[in-house]
């Protein structure tokens, strides 16, 4: 029984370790006449249980100070949209958003709504793009919708039954697009019940229209928005009265997002750029190398004065600690949280913090030690005096970091990645600090310590 | 057992003293702003020769520019410029008459254009969730300890710290030139929650001692706990003071104003602990005793 809280221990540490893994290390080495050659990555997480696949990789996220990028903020003019819609359009423009930036080729952009009073904004955090000016003009342009034919050149329409070839040829860009769409709405198919996406024209829409529809019977007619093919039905005959149904294998959701998208020539509401930084990766290489430095001569300074103040017990403090360190950042890359520079200081410093529950219980045990106790009998006492302190400081500090979340998302508190982020990292790290402390460092002083 | 409680009139003397060096120092030399808060565009430009601080300004302002602050990064080729806010347009036109002007390449190192409303809403928000978890803390320890000026004074010792850490900021920024941005904002949460931390590895000692020995005697079951807590309390900071004055000394420039901060709240947080929280929790009782 005994052994199987060290085996524990050992596990929870392994598995950490390779989640913490910075590269992979090629492993090589003969055992029992057999040559093993293989390499030990990061942890990644990659099965598929019937129809889903479970993928998670546990790499470091840095921010954009460390890796240098852009952080824009728009604003949403809110003053043509009806209030009932408005969710819905500010929804619908983040997706638009985050599709533009996804072209754009960045990776793990955030594009977050923000709400601040009567005021909406859109923020877009884009780790590795430098080029402020145009990544802003490549948001805040006005999505364009457009309807597409088969070229009039290809006159022999090859293999028409295979949608994929179909969706080549639409390559000739008719003169209907968004402007022309007056209003469209989710209606439901009166056979099936499918919803659908019903558009209704203008009247300069509805001639074009009745024109395209008339020139392609039997040829499929492409809507694009922002470049991508949402919806290609096949015309069945001339539609004259400006009224058109997009059917396809839409959710309830998807249509009513369509919808939206359609109805406001793509880019639901108009937006316009009220923040923008861009950093330099210089910048932040010097810096972190700087505050790397300093974070090792800090820790070493922390564990050498635990050793020289509690002699052995400070080691299995320092050992408590590291265990702790391999933890949180564990914890930091399976969130994942956004590691930026402040956040590696505050994560410093949380080690340095997280000494604490050590001290307390150290200087308990010493306290019975000097009442005569036997070295078991004090530990035990020591631990169990200890508990209350540690329990009501860091539920305190679990507090501050649970209203600083806000995780019921209140509009009066902070719904900034500054803030929450800073909840988060607190968190985790009173979270981690009150396992080891209590739990894992109760472990190690049995381990290592033999009862006189 | 040393009678810590006996000193009660120095403690107050230190507190104040503090207070109102931070106090007077915000009214005469006050806070330099970040662009967080006040909004406008930060540039950095790195020079392919050197050039000075006069020159540039005199540059900007043939540009009809007036710069906030100019500041030298390191060697005479990097700077930093703050200005009212400007477009990415006007950074570029602006960038092309310096270039001409000054007879150098710029490089640009970095832009920052922020709207001054950001830091104004941010701060609201984030004021009102403190204040909520404030009172948060007030009905834990008031559940916790059974008792409401347990609680109260630990309180009390937190806006202490905080006042502390605030007003000795603006020393900071007269002298070493630091600002206020964000992340003091963060320097100023992380110092709420230590600072009640710490009062509660106080307040259990005493609420011990009441356990073991009866509800009387507060000042006594203080002193003891004081003597008891003492060097664990010390050893405790000494490990985050470590920490942060390694951040300070030897840490990169983006974080070295932010450790400094934590540095003031935690030195604010550990004295407060033994000599703000609970001379005031022990006068409370004794008021409460006395009617």
């Amino acid at each position: 029984m005994k052994y199987l809280r060290y085996i524990f221990i050992l596990a929870i540490t392994l598995i950490v370790l390779w989640i913490d893994l910075p590269l992979t290390i090629p492993v090589k080495f003969n055992i029992f006449n057999q040559k093993i050659d293989t390499a030990i990555g990061p942890l990644v997480i990659d099965f598929t249980i019937g129809e889903t696949r479970v993928y998670k990789d546990f790499s470091t996220q840095l921010g954009l100070d460390l890796r240098g990028g852009s952080h824009l903020v728009f604003e949403a003019d809110v003053t043509s949209t009806k209030p009932d819609d408005l969710q819905d359009a500010l929804n619908s423009a983040r997706d638009v958003i985050e599709r533009r930036v996804n072209m754009f080729g960045v990776s793990e952009p955030v594009v977050q709504t923000i709400k601040t009073g009567s005021k909406y904004r859109i923020s877009v955090d884009m780790p590795g793009v430098f080029d402020v000016a145009q990544a802003s003009a490549l948001i805040g342009q006005t999505a364009q919708l457009n309807f597409r034919t088969q070229s009039l050149e290809m006159i022999e329409p090859v293999a028409t039954e295979s949608a994929g070839v179909a969706l080549l040829d639409l390559t000739e860009i008719t003169s209907l697009t968004g402007k022309d769409v007056k209003k469209s709405s989710v209606t439901f198919n009166s056979q099936t019940g499918q919803p659908e996406v019903a558009l209704e024209f203008t009247s300069t829409g509805g001639k074009l229209f009745a024109q395209i529809t008339k020139e392609n019977i039997n040829k499929p007619v492409g809507i694009f928005l922002d470049e991508m093919l949402i919806s290609a039905p096949t015309v069945q005959q001339e539609i004259a009265d400006g009224n058109a149904v997009i059917s396809g294998n839409f959710t309830t959701e998807g249509a009513k997002q369509l919808s939206v998208a359609i109805n406001s020539g793509a880019l639901p509401l108009p937006i316009y750029l009220v923040e923008q930084r861009s950093i330099g990766p210089s910048l932040g290489a010097i810096e972190i190398e700087r505050s790397v430095v300093a974070g090792i001569v800090g820790l070493s300074m922390v564990m050498i004065f635990m050793v020289s103040y509690y002699g052995r017990l400070g080691l299995i403090a320092n050992l408590a600690l590291t265990i702790y360190g391999l933890i949180s950042f564990a914890i930091f890359r399976a969130v994942p949280i956004v590691l930026t520079l402040p956040g590696v200081a505050g994560f410093v410093l949380s080690i340095g913090m997280a000494v604490d529950s050590n001290i307390l219980i150290f200087e308990r045990i010493k306290e019975e030690i000097r009442k005569g106790k036997s070295f078991k009998s004090a530990l035990q006492l020591g631990f169990g005096r200890a508990i209350d302190a540690i329990k009501d400081a860091n539920i305190t500090t679990l507090l501050v970091a649970f209203i600083l979340f806000n995780p019921l998302n209140w509009e009066f508190l902070p719904q900034f990645g500054l803030v929450r982020g800073f909840a988060l990292t607190l968190a985790i790290g009173v979270g981690t600090s009150l396992f080891t402390g209590v739990f894992i460092t109760k472990r190690l002083i049995d381990l290592f310590y033999k009862y006189e | 057992m040393i009678k810590f409680l006996d000193y009660w009139k120095y403690f107050t003397a230190v507190s104040l003293a503090v207070l109102l060096f931070g106090f007077g120092s915000m009214y005469y030399w006050g806070h330099t702003y970040s662009i967080d808060f006040v909004g406008g565009t930060n540039l950095q430009y790195l020079f392919n020769k050197e050039t000075s601080k006069q020159e540039l300004e005199s540059s900007l302002l043939s540009s009809n520019i007036k710069a906030v602050s100019i500041e030298k990064q390191g060697d005479g080729k990097n700077f930093l410029i703050r200005l009212p806010a400007i477009s990415e347009q006007r950074e570029v036109i602006l960038r092309n008459a310096l270039e001409k002007d000054i007879g150098t390449k710029i490089a640009v190192v970095k832009t920052e254009t922020v709207g001054p409303v950001i830091g104004g809403e941010t701060l609201k928000k984030t004021g009102i969730a403190a204040l909520i978890a404030v009172l948060g803390i007030l009905l834990y320890i008031a559940y916790a300890f059974r008792n409401v000026n347990f609680a109260v004074a630990a309180i009390a010792a937190l806006f202490h710290d905080v006042f502390i850490v605030i007003g000795l900021y603006s020393a900071v920024s007269h002298f070493f030139g630091a600002q206020l941005d964000s992340l003091f904002v963060t320097a100023l949460l992380t110092t709420m929650s230590f600072s009640v931390h710490d009062t509660i590895v106080v307040f259990d000692q005493i609420r011990d001692y009441r356990k073991k020995f009866g509800s009387d005697l507060i000042e006594e079951h203080a002193n003891r706990a004081l003597t008891d807590t003492m060097v664990r309390s010390l050893n405790n900071s000494f490990t985050i003071i470590f920490m942060l004055l390694a951040l300070v000394l030897l840490g990169g420039t983006t974080i070295r104003f932010f450790a400094v901060a934590l540095l003031i709240g935690t030195i604010a947080g550990t004295y407060s602990s033994p000599f703000v929280a609970t001379p005031i929790a022990v006068w409370l009782e004794k008021m409460k005793d006395s009617h």
